[in-house]
């Protein structure tokens, strides 16, 4: 029997304390950390529980942020009044992912940590650059469908990155607070996680003695409609083909500011500012939304089975802009 | 005869329901025998090779370990005949660990014993295993037949098919393949196995308690008397627990030499590898028609994977030979050896992916002869089966075609490719027709009157979800003129009268029957008890006997209870045996018949298709239960539904591994996929059959599903999708 051993952390600082050191992992909702451990394919020695710390409340911060503890379940931030009303697309996000139950258990600091559903990290034998660094990747010339990317791969790893939520959050703009022992650190949320490049098992920017206590979203852009669109085979319960994440401010008919993020797509959480940047004071149409889309999928490496995702990528974006801009529109037109 | 005849079609929920829904209702895993072991296999991660060695050192130091098994120590087994005639059918003919030899990835090497389920996997993790692997792998169907090419297993032809096709004025000539499925049931196969003083007693999730005791009987040399199998609840099978699997022999094994009972439960992935699937095929349509429509030719030739380690035959063009009038016609079928585990049969095995081809190429010659498809269809109705050159005793597949078409809306159908839509949204119309085989099998079973005024019935079949426990009570119940509550129905135990495997639908038409005949035969027999001496009915004329609701009456009205005419007897009951025979010999052919309609949309702009709505009709003879049956033909339509939108176990083509065997990614529909549901039941009695009318109704409504589908596809697309399952990536434009 594979031993381990099991640690309730009642603070942040002994979570980290122990955590460091040795071969650990913080069990949050386990939703991904249990599953991987009966596969064998995380042996973590040491389990450091957080479910106690304190960090289970979503508060209203300085110049209209807003700070998430990392232990808010993903069912409590979706239905949350104010993400509800300032950051739609991040409530549906969170809506269409997984389902109910693995929403009510998942937290915000493991959906953000979640490893990827590529099945030959999951087998425990075919070679894997994240499982087994230099093995290979098995995905490249195996099948490549489902949870493959086409944006950030690189020789030796096409993994997607699986959430939905981090999509919502590149999109809105957020900053990922750590904590170690005696100090604590920002990192803008698009540095967190890491590109493949040639160290896929490296997969963001948290050290060994750190820990994700909240994170805190930018503030929302006045009088912006937003929306997330969720592309897949089957209507719930299935990790996106490829989503969108959308956020758009208009005066009139010009697009004052776009926001525009991937999921499904990319190896992270895919934001795209360029396409952002050419949006920025066109007209609010189809045209636009589409040339965006065709600028936001150049540079896409398709794969055997993965092709499709760089015109199905488009079309989310599409219909993601144009359902924002709708209710930019409509939000317009409310009384205030 | 008594028979009470409202409780027979009427809606009557499961008896079963209340024991399911609180947990009283046991299956394999939930019995424990004292001193109860676990076992977990160690599963072969190349496709084809040898074990070169196994260490078992770090494996068998893990805490509880009783033992680990593998072919350099596992006793030797024999195999079984895998006769159907002899009721000892296997599709996997190899015993397990009968050599070093590896046929797929998920084959046993080895099997660890433990005192918890825990520590037999955790050491199981331990075994090292290192294989001589043959790399030279054949993954899939196309390479099978590329490399290996095909063994032909069957054929038949009348007329002649190539000349009539010849010179016809229309043809159609497509090629359809439809991926490899896996059953998944809610309850993955389980064996609990004990061995007392030399006789095996058994717990398994089977759906054939009398085929799984004559197997194991066959593998250890036993006499069919000295195995007991039960299975008193299954969690669902469609077909992959019909026979027995590798699991099953390895668990027996182990308990034998263990001298302990032993518990093994198969992991969800191990679903997808060693306990059978639907096998993939590749199918050739060729279709002629005159300018009316009307068959001259149909071809429909077949080739399905199969492996290794046993030939399995998809009968594909099951339903082509009679569903239509056509004097010319050929069907073959053939199979291909993939390095894959064996395949088996899957609900409705055969029609089910064979429907998808003939129907997509009734859809394909309709088009090309700018005729409706129903009334194609319609125009080559037939009701003589030319395959048997039979007539067939009852066949209402035309009504089934109106009143399916009339509730769907179909003549509104303007037949342009993406002539209908709703906003973005494309409406696509679709129709196909289904069919099953109406079969039947002998049985025997037992009733038994109390002398408390209840009655039990005893039968060596099984329920599988499907509600046998209820159209056998409500059967009893009629016969016996007792209330529901008063029957109990005992099914699943190998010691029970003889009765059929729980496959091919024929359960209620086979087992109706018997039931029935062994109540008649328990009411004679306490009839004859009542006019024996000691009786209170004893003076009476016993050819005035009349049986009613628990009580006989002679001829003058007086009523005496079973009790009262047991109890000068000093007997508790009354029992009554029949035993029944197959599909009478009577100059008919018997089939099921229907159709689906089925409406989808496509949203171009975002590439999403959805089934949003389907009319089926049944003529499925006559509904025992109306309940149970539209549960049937309505989970039967949703798992058509995902065979033609979703399911295909995938596996990697270097080597031959599944590669999305888990529930997350082998996709089934989910609620949010569910169209809105019509399922018409015809409810025509077919008394050639049975003296019920009863035919079976479990797998037909998944036939012709797909072909639906794809038909209602195309029309909303254009595109013509001939390789199952129809996913968003076949239905969009290269060009976007
Ligand atoms: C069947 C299935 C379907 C799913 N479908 C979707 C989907 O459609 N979309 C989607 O977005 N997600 C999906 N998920 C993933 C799900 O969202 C994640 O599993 C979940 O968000 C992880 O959160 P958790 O709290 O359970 O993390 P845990 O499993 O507890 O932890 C995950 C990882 O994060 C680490 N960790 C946890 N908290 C912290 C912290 N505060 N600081 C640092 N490290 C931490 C853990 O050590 C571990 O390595 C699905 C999961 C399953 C099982």
């Amino acid at each position: 029997m594979r031993q381990f051993e099991y640690k309730r952390a009642e603070n942040t600082r002994g979570a980290v304390h122990a955590h460091a050191g040795q071969a650990s992992a913080y069990l949050a909702g386990g939703t991904t950390l249990i599953d991987l451990v009966k596969l064998d394919i995380m042996q973590p020695e040491r389990l450091v529980d957080v479910n106690r710390l304190d960090l289970a409340d979503i508060e209203h911060s300085d110049g209209g942020t807003l700070k998430i503890g990392a232990m808010v379940r993903n069912t409590t931030l979706a239905y949350d009044q104010t993400v509800q009303t300032d950051y739609s697309v991040l409530s549906e996000a969170l809506l269409q992912g997984a389902s109910r139950q693995l929403r009510n258990r998942a937290t915000t600091g493991g959906n953000v940590m979640q490893r990827v559903r590529c099945s030959y990290f999951r087998d425990g034998v075919s070679p894997c650059n994240k499982r087994e660094p230099g093995s290979g990747c098995s995905a490249i010339d195996g099948h490549n469908r489902e949870v493959f990317a086409v944006l950030g791969t690189s020789e030796h790893c096409i993994a997607v990155h699986p959430s939905d939520m981090c999509v919502a959050m590149a999109a809105i703009g957020a900053t990922v607070h750590l904590a170690s022992a005696d100090s604590e650190r920002a990192v803008d949320f698009l540095d967190f996680h890491r590109l493949p490049g040639d160290t896929p098992h490296i997969e963001h920017d948290l050290k060994d003695d750190e820990l994700i206590t909240h994170i805190t979203l930018d503030a929302p852009i006045k009088g912006a409609g937003s929306t997330y669109i969720k592309l897949r085979d089957r209507s719930s319960y299935q990790f996106a083909l490829a989503s969108c994440a959308a956020i758009v401010a208009l005066d009139g008919d010009t697009i004052r500011e776009a926001r525009i993020a991937l999921g499904g797509v990319g190896t992270k959480p895919w934001r795209c500012k360029q396409a952002e940047a050419a949006l920025q004071g066109a007209s609010a149409t189809d045209e636009s939304f589409k040339q965006a889309a065709q600028i936001a999928m150049e540079g896409a490496t398709p794969y055997k089975h993965n092709a499709f995702k760089i015109p199905l990528a488009r079309k989310a974006i599409v219909r993601a802009l144009r359902d924002a801009a709708e209710r930019a529109r409509r939000s317009a037109g409310e009384p205030t | 005869m008594s028979r009470s005849a409202s409780i027979i079609g009427a809606a009557v929920s499961r008896i079963d329901g209340p024991d399911k829904l609180t947990g009283r209702a046991r299956y394999a895993g939930d019995f424990h025998p004292e001193g109860m072991t676990y076992a977990y296999g160690v599963y072969s991660t190349i496709a084809r090779g040898r074990v070169v060695s196994i260490d078992t050192q770090a494996a068998m130091r893990c805490p509880g370990v009783l033992d680990v098994f593998h072919h350099g120590n596992f006793p030797s087994l024999h195999r079984s005949p895998a006769s159907f005639a002899e009721e000892n059918v296997v599709d996997e003919k190899r015993v397990p660990f009968e050599d070093d030899e590896v046929f797929y990835a998920g084959q046993f090497v080895a099997l660890v014993v433990a005192d918890s389920f825990e520590h037999a996997r955790a050491a199981a993790y331990q075994v090292k295993v290192t294989y001589d692997e043959d790399t030279n792998t054949v993954a899939t169907l196309a390479q099978a037949m590329e490399k290996r090419g095909s063994t032909h297993a069957n054929d038949s032809e009348r007329g002649d098919p190539e000349g009539a096709y010849q010179s016809a004025p229309h043809q159609v000539d497509a090629t359809y393949t439809t991926p490899v499925e896996t059953h998944n049931p809610m309850e993955t196969h389980t064996t609990v196995a004990r061995w007392i003083d030399g006789k095996l007693e058994v717990w398994d999730s089977t759906q054939g308690v009398v085929f799984t005791r004559n197997t194991l009987s066959k593998v250890f040399d036993l006499d069919p008397s000295r195995v007991i199998v039960h299975a008193d609840f299954i969690g669902s099978g469609f077909g992959g627990k019909l026979w027995v699997w590798p699991h099953c022999i390895a668990t027996a094994g182990a308990a034998r030499e263990l001298g302990r009972p032993v518990q093994f439960v198969l992991p969800r992935q191990q679903m997808f590898t060693t306990s059978g699937h639907r096998p993939e095929t590749s199918q050739h349509v060729r279709l002629a028609a005159d300018n009316d429509g009307t068959l001259l030719s149909i071809r429909h030739e077949n080739v399905n994977s199969t492996s290794h380690v046993g030939t399995v035959v998809e009968a594909c063009a099951g339903s082509t030979e009679g569903l239509y009038k056509c004097d010319n016609l050929r069907i073959s079928h053939a199979t291909s050896i993939t390095d894959r585990g064996t395949p088996t049969a899957m609900r409705a095995p055969g029609a089910g992916v064979g429907l998808f081809a003939l129907e997509s190429a009734m859809d394909e010659l309709a088009v090309k002869l700018g005729m409706d498809p129903l009334e194609l269809r319609r125009k080559n109705f037939t009701d003589r089966d030319p395959g048997a050159d039979l007539p067939y005793s009852s066949n209402h597949l035309l009504e089934c075609y109106d009143r399916a078409a009339e509730s769907f809306g179909w003549s509104r159908r303007t037949p342009g490719v993406g002539s209908m839509r709703d906003g973005d949204k494309i409406i696509g119309w679709g129709m196909a027709a289904c069919n099953w085989d109406a079969m039947r099998n002998p049985c025997d079973a037992r009733v038994t009157l109390h002398d408390d005024g209840s009655a039990s019935v005893h039968c060596a079949s099984q329920d599988i979800g499907t509600g046998t426990y209820t159209v056998l009570a409500q059967i009893a119940s009629a016969e016996l003129d007792l209330p529901l509550d008063r029957i109990d129905i005992k099914l699943g135990d190998s010691t029970f009268p003889h009765g059929p495997i729980s496959g091919g639908s024929w359960a209620t038409a086979s087992l109706l029957p018997a039931v029935a005949e062994a109540a008649r035969a328990a009411i004679d027999k306490i009839k004859e008890y009542a006019g024996k001496a000691g009786s209170p009915l004893a003076d009476a004329d016993p050819n005035d006997f009349v049986y009613e609701k628990g009580m006989v009456k002679d001829g003058h009205g007086k009523a005496v209870s079973i009790a009262d005419i047991l109890k000068p007897q000093q007997l508790a009951s009354a029992t009554g045996e029949a035993h029944t025979g197959g599909a009478p010999d009577s100059g008919y052919s018997f089939g099921s018949f229907g159709t689906h309609f089925v409406e989808i949309t496509w949203e171009p702009a975002i590439a999403q298709l959805k089934v949003t709505r389907v009319v089926s009709a049944i003529d499925a003879g006559q509904i025992i239960n109306q309940k149970s049956a539209r549960n049937q033909v309505e989970g039967a339509i949703v798992m058509g539904m995902s065979s033609a939108l979703f399911e295909a176990t995938e596996y990697d083509e270097r080597n031959a591994r599944p590669v999305n065997n888990n529930y997350a990614e082998y996709l089934v529909p989910v609620n949010a996929d569910m169209p809105q549901l019509d399922v018409i039941l015809l409810d025509h009695p077919d008394y050639e059959l049975n003296e019920f009318g009863a035919r079976g109704i479990g797998e037909i409504g998944l036939t012709g599903m797909q072909a639906a589908v794809a038909n209602a596809v195309y029309h909303a697309t254009g595109k013509r999708v001939r390789d199952l399952p129809v996913m968003l990536d076949k239905l969009m434009d290269e060009t976007e």
